[in-house]
């Protein structure tokens, strides 16, 4: 009888389909995976390190290019934590800037997943739409904080500046039209057989194992386990929104599909219920120490100006503890753990990456099925190694 | 190689250089390699608002060996360096390289232990495009740059072509 | 339905001798227990039918060099059930290892691997305790308090060892 081995194949960092530098090794039974290891930290920059050296302000555009496809989540998870070490509070009009603006850079990842996703399928139209769409968003980006992929628009304390005029017609006008593009993608996608084909199925994974293995996101949610940050620990005023969490039943990548499409439309009326009901007020906390003074007073005031010196110069000094600062992202539970000594620069900073531990669970969804489903499947989990290599 | 291999000396040099770099400049396909976030940009260029095909790069080849441009659009790192220079080394000639962003310019704000400061550290750069991430506008600005480059050409610098033209 | 006071007696009735440090700082709970009794722990925290801890959000590793016990291991535990959230600790001096909690929470094995390569804690009974984010053959680790953040050969030219 002749020997048989499996057949060991490199799906290298450089890769159409992985969605940035992940380096698969996959054993094959002819077309059937039977062992897939990942090997990560082609990206791996030293961000945890870099923070043991930076004031905690200068941190925060750092944390922009972590998941460079949610950089409002990953600003927010930052200066929650922050925010909490400091126990300081925080405007009302300001929290509803930072909702409106998670939630629209919610969208905006949640675009490029549909558009990359598909096109890995085979399905090149849907990404133009997609895209398109991003560009509404980037644009006002670009409009309140002046960046369109990397706007660090978040400060501790608040937001930088407030909306300037004109923005929140811009802002209506995308919410009042993006229904409609949803529509779109579902006429092209939902009920398409060749996509039903190539998802239904595909990338199982079950309720306990998702649990075990720390998954969260969309991808804990496909499974069926109905939790969401925003829900059960509330933060920045999420807890005066109304929407729902989608939950899907088997846990296989159009059950994810499906979660991120109502995602999107869940997340553009909460950015409709942010217009209407936004505060006047401040956007910034008046502590002295904390926050940088606005700049008609620095330019005027020479108080303020060398608060302003002291600030981004020196920095502040918290209190000594640890707090972890936790937010619903696009991929899943991203949270900030700060340990503090009383120094201008936090002793250490961790950040909890959701789509590591997503990834870490990836060999358990693939073993067994065909080498084209692991496409699917990469796709459908939403990887970003800026995260998981840090 | 190309079709320079097979030229001996000749008048018409400067017209089939004129007739060559026009083909070349006017289809520039560059091979995939985003790395980290200037690929959001990159990819963005490729899309409907900044459509980089009416430029020539009709579509990004997943490929090296297919292609003639490479653009580094993102991080470094050390672990990524023998990858880089692996694809790099499998394009034919001729082939060029776009530094994108500021962590293949230079390091970018990732001044650490695994970080390389530059990818002209292991490749020579043709363009470098400053930035964090640079705007899709800047990307086309430097292909513009590079098809003017590239016009600037001419076939007897070709390292093959010279032996084969006994320039020395 | 468990809450924070309930969770606290009922681990100080179980494993009295074990807790060393109790401190609650803005709203989140630490316990500080010795590396010996991590994995028993842990079993009876996600196994209880009451606490049902059977969420690892998070497990790194903090350096307090030049104090000894050198580093210290934090694992931060969530119950979906009751909503709670719990830190553990345990300290670890250099040269010791602690054990595995993969067995427990399957999450724990790319976290550990990643303790183990940018700290250097060793953990008994990982099926695969190998470095995940710098390349085989890295001498150092990185996140140690001595180690320079630009690298230790930051001033010579990068050579390719192709």
């Amino acid at each position: 009888m002749a020997e048989t081995r499996f057949m060991t194949i490199n799906m290298g960092p450089q890769h159409p389909a992985t969605h940035g530098v992940l380096r698969l090794v996959l054993e094959l039974d002819g077309e059937i995976v039977v062992k897939a290891t990942p090997h990560i930290g082609h990206l791996h920059r030293g961000v945890e390190k870099l923070g043991e050296n930076r004031t905690y302000h200068q941190f925060i555009p750092l944390t922009d290019r972590l998941d460079y496809t949610n950089a409002m989540g990953n600003n927010l998870a930052y200066v929650l934590a922050v925010e909490k070490l400091l126990d300081l509070e925080i405007p009302k009009r300001a929290q509803y800037l930072r909702v409106m603006m998670a939630e629209l850079q919610r969208i905006a990842a949640h675009l490029i997943w549909l558009g990359t996703h598909v096109l890995d399928l085979g399905a090149t139209t849907p990404i133009f739409y997609t895209f398109r769409e991003r560009e509404d968003i980037l644009r006002i980006f670009e409009e309140v904080a002046g960046g369109r992929l990397t706007p660090t628009y978040l400060r501790i304390g608040g937001v930088s500046k407030d909306l300037p005029d004109g923005i929140e017609e811009k802002i209506k006008a995308f919410v009042d039209a993006f229904s409609g593009h949803v529509k779109e993608y579902e006429t092209l996608l939902t009920e398409n057989v060749i996509w039903l084909n190539r998802t239904k199925g595909v990338g199982i994974i079950s309720r306990e194992d998702v649990i075990n293995w720390g998954v969260t996101g969309p991808t804990l949610r496909g499974s069926g386990v109905k939790w969401d940050v925003r829900k059960a620990l509330p933060y920045s005023s999420y807890d005066q929104f109304e929407f729902d969490i989608p939950v899907g039943s088997v846990g296989d990548a159009y059950d994810r599909y499906v979660v991120r499409l109502r995602e999107m439309e869940w997340s553009n009326s909460i950015v409709k219920q942010a217009l209407e009901k936004l505060p006047k007020g401040p956007v910034i906390a008046g502590d002295p120490k904390v926050p940088l003074p606005p700049k008609e007073a620095v330019t005027n005031d020479i108080a303020s100006l060398i608060r302003q010196f002291k600030i981004a110069s020196e920095g502040f000094y918290p209190p000594k503890g640890e707090v972890y600062a936790s937010v619903e992202s696009a991929k899943g539970e991203l949270g900030f753990y700060i340990i503090s000594d009383g120094s201008n620069h936090p002793f250490r900073v961790r950040i909890r990456p959701p789509s590591f531990l997503n990834l870490s669970a990836l060999p358990k969804m693939i073993e067994g099925s065909l080498i084209s489903d692991v496409v699917t499947t990469i796709g459908s989990i939403d990887i970003v190694l800026g995260e998981i290599d840090r | 190689m190309g079709v320079e291999t097979y030229l001996d000396k000749t008048p018409l040099m400067p017209y089939l250089d004129k007739v060559v770099n026009w083909g070349r400049k006017y289809s520039i396909w560059p091979v995939t390699f985003g790395l980290a976030c200037c690929a959001l940009e990159m990819m963005v260029a490729s899309m409907a608002t900044w459509d980089i095909s009416r430029f020539g790069s009709e579509i990004f080849r997943p490929s090296p060996r297919q292609s003639d441009l490479m653009i580094v659009a993102g991080t470094l790192t050390k672990k990524m360096a023998p990858m880089v220079r692996r694809i790099y080394d499998q394009m034919p000639e001729p082939k060029w390289v776009i530094a994108m962003g500021a962590c293949a310019c230079s390091g970018g704000i990732f001044k650490t232990y695994s970080v390389v400061q530059g990818v002209d550290q292991i490749l020579p750069v043709d363009f470098y495009i400053p930035g964090c991430p640079p705007k899709p506008e800047a990307l086309l600005a430097a292909l513009v740059k590079l098809q003017k480059k590239i016009e600037k050409e001419s076939l007897a610098d070709r390292k093959d072509v010279r032996s084969s033209l006994e320039l020395g | 339905m468990a809450d924070i006071q309930s969770l606290i007696d009922k681990l100080k009735g179980k494993f009295p001798a074990s807790i060393q440090q109790l401190k609650t700082f803005r709203g989140e709970v630490t316990v500080t227990l010795p590396k010996e009794d991590i994995y028993a722990i842990c079993q009876f925290l996600s196994s209880d039918s009451e606490l049902q801890f059977q969420f690892l959000t998070d497990l790194c590793g903090v350096d307090f060099f030049p104090e000894t016990p050198r580093f210290e291991v934090v694992y931060l535990l969530y119950s979906m059930k009751n909503n709670l959230r719990l830190r553990l600790k345990a300290k670890v001096a250099q040269g010791e290892s602690i054990p595995s909690v993969e067995s427990i929470w399957k999450a724990a094995n790319w976290l550990e691997r990643e303790v183990y390569d940018l700290f250097g804690i060793p953990f008994e009974n990982h099926p695969d305790l190998r470095r995940i984010l710098l390349w085989d053959g890295y001498e150092g680790f990185p996140l140690r308090k001595d180690y320079p953040v630009e690298g230790p050969d930051f001033d010579k030219p990068f050579v390719l060892e192709v």
